[in-house]
């Protein structure tokens, strides 16, 4: 299982645990299943189109990654707002 | 006291204090997250708050307490899987059936509630209307940004959205049709003018002449007296008739309140004067306001959502902000007026409330 890294507000949504494991083969399967394990989640990351908001950035051992970027069980994977604002 | 609920760039301020007089915060809710519109439920008291973070989308949050904890609605999303995403959420109406509220938001959708603002479900047969794929959003994107019940009838209601026109129901949402006759889009050539590209600002009904709706549109102030089916331009007696929003004093069906900018090029008081326009003849003449308001070097911005009232008559109160963050108040339906607050964020939506 790939490992999940949230921090602040996603952090908190998600039961208060910074780490998840969660099986899936690309971001976009590994978001989807935390929304499913964590429901207060649903909408924070991902739109309705399953894409993912455009001021979130995805790290994939930490390279910037899109819901197409494969992982493995041995990634670890954050989840971080963008820095941004005004 | 009067409550007023101040949706800013940088999170809700609540505001009690008398008309008249400087208010004072009494709370400050989702800090650094831009609120765009708050209200409370006059059935239940519950507050209600849209708020839009850039980072995790728009949401719709409640509290009985501003200072207290905030709980996420449930069900303010587009259906999952399309090409479209709920963009934000521009106001957020009591019906007129207990616990019905209604929200409207871009891309052009409204969402109802029963239960008072805990769960929402999109209204499909809006989401689904055929002619969806002409809309054109207007430079604020494709808002649903008026929502007006018809007092004492949960089946009738009327919309606008910048900048798909008016839209009516007269079956509590099943079905929707346009009432957009007599407006005329001078953005757009003449041949046009049966376009999707209306933008209408802002829309209120005289509470009690139901019949009767007065519109700020995107140049020209218009009244129906058909149910909006069809307008009347009545902004002659204006120094400019663009402006962003309208309120009414509920016990008079004559009356309307417009905050006129120079033009759509310049989208600020004109002149560096602040004027409160008001007409209590249906549009046929207009009395400029201006008792102190700020009359030299004043070049302000009042968004749609950002002027409001609260009771009616000669004690008819109003209240305004702007985007350079005060917001001024009237407690004698616009006669005089006096600073209520200043030196907050830009102010997206003021509501004032009992």
């Amino acid at each position: 299982m790939a490992r999940v890294r949230l921090r602040g507000a996603l952090k908190k949504l998600a039961d208060g645990r910074s780490e998840h494991a969660i099986d899936g083969e690309t971001v976009g399967e590994l978001l989807r299943e935390l929304e499913r394990d964590q429901p207060a989640m649903g909408g924070w990351i991902l739109d309705e189109r399953g894409l993912i908001r455009r001021h979130i950035n995805v790290f994939v051992n930490g390279e910037g990654g899109s819901e197409d970027t494969p992982v493995s069980p041995q990634d670890q994977v954050d989840v971080l707002p963008a820095i941004s604002g005004g | 006291m009067t409550e007023l609920l101040v949706g800013t760039k940088k999170g809700l301020f609540v505001l009690e204090g008398e008309p008249g007089a400087e208010f004072e915060i009494k709370a400050r809710a989702f800090a650094g997250e831009p609120v765009e519109y708050a209200m409370r439920d006059p059935g239940s008291g519950r507050l209600l708050a849209s708020v839009t973070s850039a980072f995790y989308g728009p949401k719709i949050w409640h509290a009985q307490d501003p200072a207290g904890e905030w709980e996420q609605a449930r069900g303010i999303a587009l259906p999952e899987g399309g090409d479209a995403a709920l963009e934000r959420i521009w106001t957020i109406v009591a019906g007129e059936g207990d616990g019905t509220l209604y929200a409207g938001g871009d891309p052009g959708v409204l969402f109802q509630s029963s239960d008072g603002g805990s769960t929402w479900e999109l209204n499909r047969a809006l989401w689904e209307h055929p002619t969806r794929p002409s809309w054109q959003p207007g430079g604020g994107g494709l808002c649903l940004h008026s929502i007006v019940p018809w007092p004492g009838d949960p089946d009738r209601l009327a919309l606008a959205i910048s900048a798909a026109g008016v839209w009516l129901t007269e079956d509590g949402g099943s079905s929707w049709h346009q009432g957009n006759e007599g407006l005329a889009a001078r953005y757009l050539p003449d041949e046009a003018s049966e376009s999707n590209s209306l933008c209408v600002h802002r829309l209120h009904r005289a509470a009690r002449r139901p019949e009767r709706l007065f519109m700020q549109f995107h140049g020209g102030v218009y009244r129906s007296d058909d149910a909006g089916q069809s307008w009347t331009e009545i902004g002659a007696g204006l120094p400019s008739d663009f402006g962003f929003p309208i309120v009414l004093d509920p016990a008079d069906p004559d009356s309307a309140y417009v905050l006129p900018l120079t033009a759509d090029t310049d989208r600020v008081t004109a002149n560096g004067r602040v004027g409160v326009y008001e007409t209590r003849d249906a549009g046929a003449n207009w009395t400029e306001r201006t008792e102190g308001l700020p009359q030299e070097n004043a070049y302000l911005t009042v968004l749609r959502q950002a002027l409001d009232g609260r009771g009616e008559g000669a004690a008819l109160e109003l209240y305004f902000g702007t985007t350079t963050g005060e917001v001024y108040g009237s407690g004698d339906a616009g006669a005089s007026w006096s600073g209520a607050a200043s030196h907050l964020p830009p102010v997206y939506s003021v509501r004032a409330t009992v």
